[in-house]
């Protein structure tokens, strides 16, 4: 960047009734991590990396997160593409419906899970008599709550992309003898593909500090459930030094990877 | 909202502190100062329940200037929380009957919710004009508010770690003592259905068992227990809390957890509890102190005798602990 | 095979609108829906390319039923033989040139490498075959029509559509285009319907145009018999002639209020009448010989038009007249003046109002 590009950036057009509020912002939200940096054992912090547990949790958290992500792109895409493409009869209802989830305590939605998942639940049961498949305590367990949890982000952000999105192309496709699945994977995915990469990202990044539901619905147990959120609130427990190492690990890996994916995939033409 | 005049401090606090035991100076503007004295004067200590309360205590804690300042943070959003709490709540008691009086404040263990509670509602029965204000949460929890500077005259921890932790930093006024014992049952659906006698069953095959993680004392108990009795048990989870653990209980997602038998028997309809005799090795004490910066210090040694009295007993047995009766 | 290669009757109810139109288009012949903004052409054509159903009447493609809304038949887009140019072309953005060519011969079957072979014979056709690579962003946007115009002739349509092909250009390259797209529209040997508000694209385009009003069809014709006999002051305008309805009497026509024009045509009753705004002369008296084709009237307003200068007047006649500055300048023409009008008789032309 030039010198006078930068003090163009920053300079006097930017109206104070905005640049503050802006920059208190920035310190909210940023100067809890600061605290978080301010309290970290930087002396101790190789030997607390290596420690057995820390790896593993971080591993179990990434895969689930994805795998969560995964399974809310092949459910959450088409349900986007309904809501906001296909006039049906309570479409409101069903979008207020998915997006529960939200505003749900997760520890509630975990509890729900368990109801409708569980040994005892009509889904659970069944799956357990019928295929011996058991889902709480297990590590696809994680992945259901996660992905229970992170999915309205996926729907709202990719729903919005298609409304945002002109549907002309659609029409254009149809003139050229594309049915409608074709006119779906060639053209509107495509065209919406930032807005489903933000969506995502969103949905991943959710999915990765999600806690309540996961403890409620797959329980805590070492490599198999305990994600970096559970290890991170049970070291709370004993050792405070231990949970901010922790957390500024999931903090770290997080956040490095949303930069990476954003200038690669939400920054597009 | 019984007393709609009694907003500002400084109204209830003449009328409290009595000319005998309290110098003119030791008003509003003499309180909070560095050297602190509230400490040392009880019945200013009992008049200086307001909010000044956090700022005297501030100082003394030092520390970097950046720990001050978290330090700040935390006990004004202790003193907020606790001012929401008791908010209409009646400072001022009757002059110079010399009983407690005031608020008196106790951060008490989650598991004493229910016989705290009505310890409480008895101690404003004996002592007209007093209030007891609780805040129940796990034992850690309470220890860092209480480190970081949140005003509180009476801690109860669920484990004698966490009261060492605040003993540690200073703040506790005297030794704590054990005031009652919580030990472990195998907690099982209503009716036993698979027929559990004791620890060894829990290695049955197949059998789900929800422990608590052993981070936490109900988890540490239960290792002991277990490392005690010989038996290695497979659990499916490891629960955060006790709570945690009964709550897979009556879901039915386990068949079986280790809790504490307080916590068994506030489920007792849908939970039944066996007891089993490693328990005893896996005894988790709970210890009750006055501290340091105690605004009450007067209620608050009056309420840990009522935790320690028979009448506290009764109420702890009937909660399932086994109180230790006071030296 | 006889008869029209498309033959429709276009019927669409929306709230406040109707679409009634009628439509024959033969095999290689092009027509052209000309007509004002919010006429119903975009809509017609969105009824030829299925992405519009029709309410009543029907549409028929080379012998094959396309859509009757009476027997609930309805051929969904993607399987009309039918090739559209959209207004502002829609071309995949995330697909290169030769991609957004290739895409329809796909969804015809054809494998991945024979699709890409048309489509770059196509985009050879109309010269850009250098531009294969590039995404429709890279286009200028008389490159971007070119393309949207080979993927939809790449199909092999029967049907070609065009909507506002040209509308989006500047004036430059428009001139080209259109050259290039008559070419491309001559050489179609299936039908083409081209809609336009640009009365010189049509002329220029289509053999046949069809003017559609308020979603009704007023005119159609060859270019020639719509531009020199306009049935509505919609089409008057476009081509720039005075229209005016009287009644015919031998060689005159009158008008209201007693005024006439005079013309070398020979017809009797109902009849249009049309001369040139240069035809009109204007006289700051009453001219001598009380001819009644002579009419007063007051300037309404006067602007630059070409090297000439238009005359708005109004008064029982309404018409526009073009005179030259050294004329008007003799004239003093200011709005509210008081003048006389004449038309010469070799410039007028008068017709039947009924065919």
């Amino acid at each position: 960047m030039t010198a006078p590009a930068r003090r163009r950036g920053t300079g006097q057009r930017v109206p104070v009734a905005l640049l503050v509020p802006a920059a208190l912002g920035v310190l909210f939200l940023v100067l809890p991590l600061g605290g978080l940096l301010l309290r970290t054992p930087w002396t101790s912090l190789a030997p607390r990396l290596t420690a057995p547990g820390v790896l593993t949790a971080l591993r179990l958290s990434v895969q689930c997160a994805t795998l969560a992500t995964l399974l809310c792109l092949a459910l959450g895409v088409p349900l986007a593409w309904l809501l906001a493409r296909v006039e049906f009869p309570g479409r409101r209802w069903v979008r207020a419906l998915v997006t529960v989830p939200l505003v749900l305590p997760p520890v509630v939605g975990g509890v729900a899970l368990l109801l409708v998942f569980g040994r005892r639940g009509p889904v659970g049961g069944w799956l357990d008599a019928t295929f011996g498949v058991t889902l709480p305590f297990t590590t696809t367990g994680v992945v259901l709550a996660e992905a229970f949890v992170a999915m309205p982000f996926l729907i709202i952000a990719v729903e919005g992309a298609l409304r945002g999105a002109d549907h002309r192309y659609e029409e254009a496709a149809a003139t050229l003898g594309a049915g409608r699945w074709t006119t779906f994977t060639r053209i509107t995915l495509p065209l919406v593909a930032p807005g489903v990469a933000a969506g995502a990202v969103l949905c991943w990044a959710r999915a990765l500090g999600e806690f309540g539901a996961t403890i409620t619905f797959a329980g805590n147990y070492p490599g198999r459930t305990q994600t970096m959120p559970l290890a991170v609130y049970l070291a709370l427990e004993t050792d405070v030094e231990a949970a901010v190492v922790l957390s500024l690990v999931l903090l770290t890996v997080s956040v490095l990877i949303l930069a990476g994916l954003r200038d690669r995939w939400i920054t597009g033409p | 909202m019984t007393h709609p005049a009694a907003g500002p401090a400084s109204l209830p606090r003449h009328a409290t502190a009595g000319p005998a035991d309290s110098p003119p100076t030791a008003g509003p503007t003499a309180g909070p100062t560095d050297t602190g004295p509230t400490d040392t004067n009880p019945s200013a200590g009992t008049a200086g329940a307001g909010g000044t309360g956090p700022a005297v205590r501030l100082h003394r804690l030092g520390g970097g200037a950046v720990g001050r300042r978290v330090r700040t943070v935390v006990g004004l959003l202790a003193t907020a929380a606790l001012a929401l709490a008791g908010c209409g709540v009646d400072r001022t008691g009757p002059a110079g009957d010399g009983g407690p009086t005031g608020t008196v404040t106790v951060f008490a263990a989650a598991s004493l919710t229910e016989s705290f509670t009505a310890l409480g509602r008895r101690f404003e029965a004996d002592h007209p004009g007093s209030t007891v204000t609780f805040n129940f949460a796990g034992s850690s929890a309470l220890a860092t508010q209480i480190t970081q500077g949140a005003p509180a005259d009476v801690f109860a921890s669920a484990a004698p770690r966490n009261m060492a932790t605040v003993t540690d930093a200073g703040h506790a006024a005297g030794t704590p003592t054990v005031f009652a014992r919580n030990q472990l049952v195998i907690a099982v659906p209503e009716g036993n259905p698979q027929r559990l006698a004791g620890l060894a069953d829990l290695a049955r095959p197949g059998l789900k068992v929800a422990l608590c993680a052993t981070q936490v004392p109900c988890g540490a108990a239960a290792t002991t227990a277990l490392d005690a009795a010989g038996v290695r048990v497979t659990p499916v989870t490891l629960e955060q809390d006790v709570k945690g653990a009964l709550a897979k209980v009556k879901l039915g997602e386990v068949d079986a957890a280790l809790v504490y038998r307080t916590d068994a028997r506030a489920a007792d309809r849908e939970i039944d509890g066996i007891d089993f005799p490693e328990a005893t090795r896996a005894v988790n004490d709970y210890p009750i102190v006055v501290l340091a910066d105690a605004p009450n210090p007067t209620a608050a040694r009056a309420f840990v005798a009522l935790v320690r009295s028979a009448a506290g007993r009764t109420v702890l047995t009937d909660a399932g602990f086994q109180p230790l009766s006071g030296p | 095979m006889t008869g029209p290669l498309l033959d429709g009757h276009l019927v669409v109810d929306r709230a406040g609108f109707r679409l009634d139109v009628r439509l024959r288009v033969a095999a290689g012949e092009v027509v052209a829906l000309l007509g004002p903004n919010g006429a119903g052409k975009t809509t017609a054509l969105r009824t030829l390319a299925g992405l519009h159903p029709l309410t009543a009447g029907w549409l028929r493609l080379d012998g094959v039923e396309l859509d009757r809304p009476a027997t609930r038949s309805f051929v969904r887009p993607e399987r009309r033989p039918v090739g559209v140019v959209f207004q502002d072309y829609l071309l995949f953005p995330h697909l290169t040139a030769r991609d957004n060519v290739a895409f329809g011969p796909r969804r015809q079957g054809l494998p991945r490498r024979a699709a890409r072979e048309r489509a770059t014979d196509w985009l050879g056709r109309v010269g850009l075959t250098a531009h294969a690579g590039r995404r429709p962003r890279q286009l200028s946007g008389g490159q971007a029509q070119r393309v949207a115009l080979a993927r939809a002739l790449a199909v092999q349509p029967t049907l070609l559509l065009l909507d506002e092909p040209l509308a989006a250009l500047d004036a430059r390259t428009r001139l080209d285009t259109r050259a290039h797209l008559h070419r491309h529209l001559t050489d179609h040997a299936g039908a083409a319907v081209l809609v336009t508000h640009d009365p010189l694209d049509a002329l220029a385009l289509a053999d046949r145009l069809v003017i559609v009003e308020d979603g009704r069809v007023v005119q159609e014709g060859d270019a020639g018999t719509v531009t020199t006999r306009p049935r509505t002051d919609y089409v008057a305008r476009l081509v720039g002639l005075n229209l005016h309805r009287g009644r015919a009497e031998g060689r005159l026509v009158h008008l209201a209020d007693g005024c006439a024009v005079p013309t070398t045509d020979r017809l009797d009753g109902d009849a249009f009448v049309v001369f040139p705004p240069t035809a009109v002369t204007l006289h700051p008296e009453r001219p001598a010989g009380d001819a009644p084709h002579t009419w007063p009237a007051t300037v309404a307003g006067v602007h630059r038009h070409g090297d000439h200068l238009r005359v708005q007047l109004t008064g029982p006649v309404s018409t526009v007249a073009d005179v030259t500055p050294v004329v008007a300048a003799g004239l003093r023409l200011l709005p509210g003046q008081q003048i006389w009008a004449t038309v010469a008789a070799d410039a007028t032309r008068a017709y039947p109002v009924d065919h």
